[in-house]
């Protein structure tokens, strides 16, 4: 089968690899049909995050149908023949965080656990195609995708649904449930104002949530030069934008809530953030080329410094490593609270499931691009330079 | 057969001491001197010779400083070997010469030992890990490196690790188990004249609230070819613990889930154009 393959750096090519087998009891074998291209792609391809091994398969974003399941599966969850997307967290169902509906830190998926718990203290859940930091499974941009655990982890789609198209399904495997959670666990009540830092898919798809879960206002910001595309975008959905090559995002978050800052702010941009200024970029470059840091975390210091006394980071943006100069200072003195966490996506399907049916939301508003898998290494170049007005790419495994 | 028939008196942890080896006359305190002289086991002369030989003809050849550097540690490794006393095994400690004669598993562990201890919660009752564990011939399932163990009898046992050859090969050893309280404790240890000395004890107890049970483990053990582990001791220490991190996360995973997540044999890229598939080693 073809399969996306992590070569090095800035290197990814399309390879032909064996198919998937079942390997455990509980596995299931899954017939891609759609599978996208995440923002964390970019991280992994751009070797923002340790334990990539040139061959690894990327991708974390699949849906398809259950081609094979092995003889453990509980088939009155999934059977051959369902129509399937699969959350980018692998999850058991049984340990202490399952149980809570933390699935993201699900303690009996990730068989490379010592390599989590000596970099971050506690292993994550197993994730496809992230990584041998969380596990080293074989990602989903491929033809075929073996899925552990699969009555817990293949999300199978209604048979009345049958006919809606891939698009408006794909991205409950990952970017929709993380927009949501990332507002959704800031408790945002009807006068809060939420403001999301980068209109990527995420960002859009937190716009959209945060305006379902009723907050009062919501302010988009990103780079008006570069991607004006996504300050449209987060527009239409009603948002008001700031352009941070034109305005001071400080001043202006300041100036439309009264001087106290917003209630709720949303880090959607995540570890390799440009720069709010040029000797702010030049010196977190400068840091990570000598592996004094791993990351550039530009946006989680603005936020920090923003955000309202008392109000709530929320951060969906990946980080993997250390970062540098996190204002300790500004989050303790004004009270701040933190959410953040990989997405706990079991959870929320069923709820967002029912949004996309009632037509509360179309997911496939975020995609710009459909792209053959076989021409996916150019697919991630758009995608990371913002041609083409780039937002949201689709690969399409059978072509 | 019992512990006692097998080999002399069973010992207590602490009250034998290394010390108490060599005592007596003294002539048998030189030949203690002369036995702690060489140092370095027959094998491990022979290629400390022919490796040393090779790294002080290259060296030389070079005419360089580094290459000066590379004759005088070739000239050390002929040394050693030609002799049987290595300086540095004098200044660490070590000794591959000798067989460590009556010793007990206690002592080497005091000596040589790695400690490790860790905790899980488990979401099953204590009495099904207790169960479970009891039967020692299920342990390989979870157990990376145990080929098998045969259950002799209500205590004892037969264990065979697969190692790499560079931790020494395959190793076997017989185990009793020293206490047993159902469904809270099991104690075991390596019995003398074992290729591994090694003590554990795992403990279940209830969590608090509905957190299931807490397993507590704790082993010591020296591990095979002590000296050479005993040339990296932290980097043994370190994957020893990580490994028995894992494998306690594979019982764990093996109660909860009932399957332990693998990777062997899944599809992976070789970015040459024709991927493969993956092999666990």
């Amino acid at each position: 089968m073809k399969a996306l393959v992590w070569c090095g750096p800035y290197k990814v090519k399309v390879e032909n690899v064996p198919e998937p087998k079942i390997l455990n009891k509980r596995d299931a074998i899954v017939r891609i049909t759609s599978t996208a291209i995440c923002g964390s792609d970019l991280h992994l391809v751009d070797g923002f995050v340790p334990f990539m091994k040139p061959g690894d398969i990327l991708g974390h974003e699949p849906m398809g149908i259950v081609e094979e399941v092995g003889p453990d599966v509980d088939q009155g969850k999934v059977k051959v023949g369902d129509r399937v997307v699969v959350p980018f967290p692998i999850a058991c169902g049984q340990c202490f965080f399952c149980r809570r509906e933390l699935y993201s830190c699900c303690d009996n998926t990730n068989p490379r656990a010592y390599l989590g718990q000596e970099m971050l203290g506690h292993a994550t859940a197993g994730i496809f195609g992230y990584s041998w930091l969380t596990g080293g499974f074989a990602g989903g941009q491929a033809q075929f995708l073996r899925v552990p655990l699969a009555d817990v982890n293949c999300q199978v789609m209604p048979e009345e649904i049958r006919d809606m198209p891939d698009e408006k399904l794909l991205f409950l495997s990952d970017i929709y449930p993380t927009g949501f959670m990332a507002i959704e666990h800031c408790n945002v009540q009807p006068d809060d104002t939420v403001a999301i830092w980068g209109c990527g898919p995420v960002g859009q798809f937190a716009i959209r949530s945060a305006m379902l879960l009723n907050a009062g206002r919501v302010i988009a910001i990103d780079d008006g030069r570069r991607v004006p595309e996504r300050l449209q975008m987060a527009r239409d959905a009603g948002a008001i934008t700031i352009d941070h090559r034109r305005e001071s995002v400080y001043d202006r978050l300041l100036d439309l809530t009264g001087g106290i800052g917003p209630d709720v702010c949303v880090d959607a941009v995540g570890m390799e953030a440009h720069g709010s200024t040029p000797l702010e970029t030049a010196y977190d470059k400068v840091k990570t080329m000598t592996l004094m840091e791993t990351e550039r975390p530009a946006v989680i210091r603005q936020v920090i410094n923003c955000c309202r006394k008392g109000g709530t980071v929320s951060i969906p943006g990946v980080y993997g490593g250390m970062s540098d100069k996190i204002p300790m200072g500004a989050l303790m003195n004004k009270g701040l609270t933190i959410k953040t966490g990989q997405t706990h996506v079991h959870k929320y399907v069923p709820r967002l499931l029912d949004y996309v049916r009632q037509g509360k939301i179309d997911p496939s508003f975020v995609v710009t691009h459909r792209i053959p898998l076989s021409d996916a290494p150019r697919a991630y170049n758009i995608f990371r330079e913002k041609q083409e007005g780039c937002i949201k790419v689709v690969l399409d495994p059978a072509a | 057969m019992t512990l006692t028939e097998q080999r002399g008196t069973p010992t207590r942890l602490g009250t034998d001491t290394v010390g108490s080896m060599g005592q007596g006359n003294a002539g048998a305190m030189q030949a203690q001197q002369q036995q702690s002289y060489e140092n370095v086991g027959l094998i491990e002369r022979l290629v400390s010779v022919a490796a040393g030989a090779v790294l002080a003809s290259f060296g030389l050849g070079r005419r360089s400083i580094p290459g000066l550097l590379a004759a005088g540690m070739g000239g050390m490794m002929v040394y050693r070997g030609a002799t049987g006393h290595c300086p540095m095994y004098g200044a660490m400690g070590l000794d591959t010469a000798h067989e460590q004669g009556e010793r007990t598993a206690e002592d080497e562990i005091a000596e040589h030992g790695i400690h490790i201890e860790q905790s899980f919660l488990i979401n099953r009752s204590a009495e099904e890990l207790y169960q479970f564990w009891r039967n020692f011939e299920n342990l390989p399932k979870f157990l990376t490196h145990i080929d098998r163990i045969e259950v002799q009898g209500d205590r004892r046992s037969h264990w065979v690790a697969r190692l790499s050859r560079l931790a020494g090969g395959n190793i076997e050893w017989d185990a009793e188990i020293t206490r047993d309280e159902p469904n809270s404790l099991i104690a075991w240890r390596s019995l003398s004249g074992s290729d591994i000395d090694t003590v554990g004890e795992v403990r279940f107890s209830n969590a608090m609230g509905d957190r299931g049970t807490k397993m507590h483990v704790v082993m010591n053990f020296v591990p095979p070819a002590s000296a050479v582990a005993g040339m990296f001791p932290t980097l043994f220490n370190k994957a020893t613990r990580r490994m028995m991190r894992t494998d306690l996360g594979r019982f764990k995973a093996l109660m909860e889930v009932g399957e332990i997540l693998t990777l062997d044999g899944q599809p992976r890229g070789t970015c040459t154009g024709h991927g493969t598939r993956y092999h666990e080693d």
